[in-house]
């Protein structure tokens, strides 16, 4: 359909439907990436990736998805040459996604967040896709390149943690207590869901 | 494009939302994904059940809200600078 460099008219159709497509790269981002600013280097590099891959995007499909999975990319290769392992940061988990102004939203979403950073990355990603992000199963199964039995299993197990999480409710804020709860909420988690 | 004909709600929110003027947050939540049925109609034996039921659609709609917050901040303007500047390009290429 489009040659390898895409003819104007289609360069302009699909950067109009990426701009539209920022503001989602950038939430995704802020889910994944630790802090804002980090979200957004991260947000702009996909955007520039999949700028670059545009010839290689077939127009009509789910562009959405595309650079999502792009962005996805993008933050766990950098990860691999970057960063250490997955600890947990407790305060990047402070600082993970959004700080709104109002304080009663902030309370609640800030158990959340917590509880989210808590999660393992690829539980906290299946959530954010399918229960913030809008997709379906299997689109979501797509972009993190995996089945969507998988990505179903990480939703109820994410699921369920955090309800565990929230419903204990005024956990530690400064880390210990409320990573050790975390953890043991997600053993447990895990062995129900294999006895199942 | 069928991009969202198989979406899944985060979790069946089969009650309804409650009271719109205090929690207005939970608003968000969109109409078509709550399935209004009458309390009296689904088996309510389980308080419990439905006691997680609920929770779970506020961990729903808290995420959702988290999501849409950050969608919702103003494009920094250095993203559009960036694309503006492939145009300027002559190859897609840059960086």
């Amino acid at each position: 359909m489009t040659d390898a460099k895409g003819s104007s008219a289609d360069d302009a159709a699909f950067k109009a439907q990426l701009v539209a497509l920022i503001p989602h790269l950038r939430a995704f981002a802020r889910s994944l990436a630790g802090d804002a600013a980090a979200a957004d280097d991260l947000a702009q590099d996909a955007m520039m990736k999949a700028w670059d891959a545009r010839a290689s995007f077939q127009m009509g499909t789910n562009m959405k998805a595309w650079t999502f999975m792009i962005l996805r990319n993008q933050f766990y290769s950098e990860r691999r040459r970057s960063w250490r392992t997955s600890q947990l940061d407790q305060e990047a988990a402070e600082r993970t996604l959004v700080a709104v102004d109002n304080p009663e939203a902030l309370m609640a979403l800030d158990e959340l967040r917590q509880g989210l950073a808590m999660l393992p990355p690829e539980q906290r990603e299946a959530l954010i896709l399918v229960g913030a992000g809008g997709f379906a199963y299997d689109e979501a199964a797509n972009i993190c390149g995996c089945a969507v039995g998988t990505v179903k299993s990480r939703v109820s197990r994410a699921r369920r943690a955090l309800q565990a999480v929230l419903a204990v409710g005024g956990y530690d804020r400064d880390g210990a207590s409320a990573g050790d709860a975390m953890r043991s909420i997600l053993e447990e988690s895990e062995r129900l869901s294999t006895v199942r | 494009m069928n991009a969202v004909a198989t979406r899944e709600p985060f979790e069946e929110p089969a009650v309804s939302i409650p009271d719109e003027g205090t929690r207005g947050r939970l608003l968000q939540w969109p109409q078509a994904m709550i399935k209004q049925k009458p309390m009296q109609l689904r088996r309510r034996s389980d308080p419990v059940v439905d006691e997680a039921r609920l929770r779970q659609q506020a961990i729903g709609v808290k995420l959702r809200q988290m999501f849409d917050e950050v969608v919702s901040e103003p494009v920094p303007s250095e993203f559009l600078d960036i694309l503006r500047r492939v145009d300027d390009a002559p190859e897609g290429k840059d960086d």
